[in-house]
């Protein structure tokens, strides 16, 4: 295989603000337009462009859903040979795109996709990438030592040292600014259906070495639940006991219209399938109301519900560190709590 | 058919025992104050490999660390469980290199073996948790990658076929080595140590670590033995300085802050049928629920 070089970018101001638009067998998911509308606002802020990069075969169809999700450009790349994901050949199309227009932001989703690219783009444009973003900011940054400022550059907010801490990262030399961004912590934008986008299509050649895995077979799962878009969420963790216990907390999800989640160790104790798991590992969620029953709340779980609108608490333990994210702590046995708090709903309804 | 592989290990810091005695008044991380361990993933890695060994005689496994001299125990902690060459990258200059310098130096070092089939990685590290060392390697060796390996379905002379997994599913996916793997804590379970291989390989030490302890002098005795860690520099991998350390790390950290809860204050809601019933009044009104 013969390495190609690309040129480093430098700091570009002009440059636009891009979405890479992961799409899988022709659909796009919920990860690129939450980008989108991040997007959105840095580009405002930037006065820049906010664009989208869309590579596949067959995926026009997916134009209008961008541009109805707010980007204004769609660089477009159509290839019989990029019909399925491969970390080399889609290295290729983004690092000649980034080349040639010089974007001063790239956002990625942080799913398996996005954390398999992006940094094998970032080591071929030898820039920066910070992973697993839950906020993006623009502010100036003044350097300590040289008293320099950098002016509108990209935060890059991330949980580290298994969640117990956030950083805040910045690249002011080498650009673009790339980051990966966490599924679900970006609120989906409103549709526009009237919004257009200016389309720019772009051609790629991909030669077999571009292609060197062979994808043998390819199996999706479609998730059991749809956390992140639930109103109302009941989660139960270890202090439920059992899975004949976890019982109730499906019955007050059932009663309330919502439905059940969980913590890592419910998952791990085979309550409920790891689907439902709420948390650093598992699902962000941020419902009208969450209520955790029987879960002590530990940084890796708040870490996933702590933008809840409402968290009601239900624990045994009037010290869990859970009742310190709770608008609400009830403090009791939550078989004795649920069918209560149950009845009390049916008398409202 | 024997292989060379050299595995990628991190010592890192126990981030699950995070306590508040860890952490410093001003939100940083006292690293000091946690137990350093074998990065968890790493250890799976390290399995895969040592299965791949277990199956294909005379293959030769490398454990790889970049880190300070401390560092050297999950070297031996790899040849306790069967590894066979250790080799500690080391260097002042490597400090504050992000992913992208760190696999910049481990891309140097692992090219200077010479002829490697497959560098197997952990998904990601406990610490700085970007999972992106392992991609970066592939891409600075110039060769292709399989990320989130879950199982290791066959490997037959030049061609490995891999079972990974994609978040909401799996696929099988097949390539010509060589190969860089990142692998899955789910991938299998990392064996214990072996009795006699811990006897003889505790006494392994790198010449750093020796001078460290006033015992320099052991060295040559413990090199016929076999016993003395490889420690390699940045001039000895030929790396090229702009690339390391802080200079080659376009990241910077601006700002770290430990994770506070934003104990707001709640309100306590008795468990009783009246002291429920008021709570789900007050939901309903604010059209929480309803
Ligand atoms: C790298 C990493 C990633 C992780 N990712 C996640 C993640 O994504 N999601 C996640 O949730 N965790 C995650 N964890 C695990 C996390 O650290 C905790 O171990 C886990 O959240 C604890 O679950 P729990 O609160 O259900 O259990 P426990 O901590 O055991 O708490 C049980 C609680 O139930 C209460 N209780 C007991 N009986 C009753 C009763 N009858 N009625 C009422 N209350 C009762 C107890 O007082 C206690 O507070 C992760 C950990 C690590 C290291
Ligand atoms: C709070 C904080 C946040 C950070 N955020 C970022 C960021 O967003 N982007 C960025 O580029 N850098 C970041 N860094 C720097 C980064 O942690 C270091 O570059 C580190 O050396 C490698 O990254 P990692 O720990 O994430 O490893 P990962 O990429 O998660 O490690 C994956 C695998 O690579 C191998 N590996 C990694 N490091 C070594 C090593 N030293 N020796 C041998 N094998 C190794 C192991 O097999 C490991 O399982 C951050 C550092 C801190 C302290």
């Amino acid at each position: 295989m013969k390495k190609r070089k690309y040129k480093m970018i430098e700091v570009n101001r002009q440059g636009e603000v891009w979405v890479f638009a992961e799409q899988y067998e022709g659909s796009l998911g919920e990860v690129p337009l939450e980008l989108l509308g991040r997007g959105r606002l840095l580009a405002d802020k930037l006065g820049v462009k906010l664009s989208a990069v869309l590579a596949g075969n067959k995926v026009d169809t997916l134009v209008d859903e961008l541009a109805a999700f707010g980007a204004e450009k769609i660089y477009h790349v159509e290839n019989t040979d990029l019909a399925h994901y491969q970390t080399i050949s889609y290295t290729k199309v983004l690092c000649q795109l980034i080349e040639k227009h010089k974007p001063q932001i790239v956002l990625f989703g942080a799913t398996a996709i996005g954390r398999d690219l992006a940094p094998r783009i970032a080591s071929k444009m030898r820039c920066g990438l910070t992973a697993d973003c839950t906020d993006l900011q623009i502010e100036d940054f003044t350097e300590p030592r040289t008293k320099e400022v950098h002016s509108n550059l990209l935060q890059q907010i991330r949980p580290a040292f298994g969640g117990n801490i956030i950083a805040t990262i910045i690249n002011y030399d080498r650009w673009p600014q790339m980051a990966t961004v966490r599924e679900g912590v970006m609120p989906m934008p409103e549709r526009n259906e009237n919004a257009k986008a200016e389309v720019v299509k772009e051609t790629v050649s991909i030669s077999p070495e571009d292609l060197a895995i062979k994808i043998l077979e390819q199996h999706r799962e479609a998730k059991k639940v749809n956390l992140k878009a639930s109103r109302i969420i009941v989660a139960g963790g270890a202090g439920v006991g059992s899975k004949e216990g976890f019982k109730h907390i499906w019955d007050l999800a059932n009663a309330l219209g919502g439905v059940p989640a969980a913590s890592r160790a419910a998952v791990d104790l085979g309550f409920i399938d790891h689907d439902y798991q709420v948390g650093q590992t598992g699902t962000t969620v941020r419902p009208a109301l969450y209520i955790a029953v029987g879960i002590s709340g530990a940084i890796q779980h708040t870490a996933g519900m702590s933008d809840s609108a409402k968290v009601v608490a239900i624990n045994c333990d009037p010290d869990a560190p859970i009742f310190g994210v709770a608008n609400f702590g009830i403090v009791g046995d939550y078989t004795q709590v649920i069918p209560k708090l149950i009845k009390a709903i049916r008398e409202k309804a | 058919m024997a292989y060379n592989i050299v595995v990628l290990a991190k010592q890192v810091p126990d981030t699950k025992a995070v306590t508040g005695k860890a952490m410093n008044d001003d939100g940083t991380v006292n690293r000091s104050a946690l137990p350093a361990i074998f990065n968890p993933e790493d250890l799976n890695a390290l399995e895969l490999a040592l299965q791949i060994k277990d199956d294909n005689p005379g293959t030769k496994i490398t454990m790889m660390t970049m880190g300070l001299p401390s560092a050297c125990e999950v070297l031996r902690q790899g040849m306790y469980r069967g590894a066979d060459r250790m080799i500690l990258v080391t260097d002042r200059r490597a400090a504050a290199s992000d992913t992208l310098a760190t696999s910049y130096i481990l891309s140097c070092a692992v090219k200077k073996l010479g002829k490697v089939d497959m560098v197997i990685c952990g998904r990601q590290a406990i610490d700085g948790d970007t999972a992106q060392v392992g991609p970066q390697c592939a891409e600075k060796l110039d060769i292709p990658q399989i990320t989130y390996v879950q199982e290791l379905l066959d490997l037959k002379d030049q061609t490995i076929t891999i079972k990974r997994s994609v978040g909401a599913g799996w696929e099988k996916v097949q390539c010509q080595l060589p190969v860089v793997l990142t692998v899955l804590d789910t991938a299998n379970i990392p064996r214990p140590v072996a009795a006699r291989k811990m006897m003889k390989f505790k006494k392994a030490h790198s010449a750093m670590e020796l001078a460290k302890a006033d015992k320099a002098d052991l060295a040559d005795a413990l090199k016929a033995k076999g016993l003395l860690i490889e420690e390699w520099n940045l001039d000895h991998i030929e790396a090229d300085l702009q690339w390391c350390g802080r200079d080659g790390s376009p990241t910077k950290v601006n700002r770290i802050q430990s994770v506070v809860l934003a104990a707001s204050g709640h309100k306590k809601i008795e468990p009783t049928e009246q002291g429920l019933r008021d709570m789900i009044h007050e939901l309903i009104e604010d059209h929480t629920i309803g």
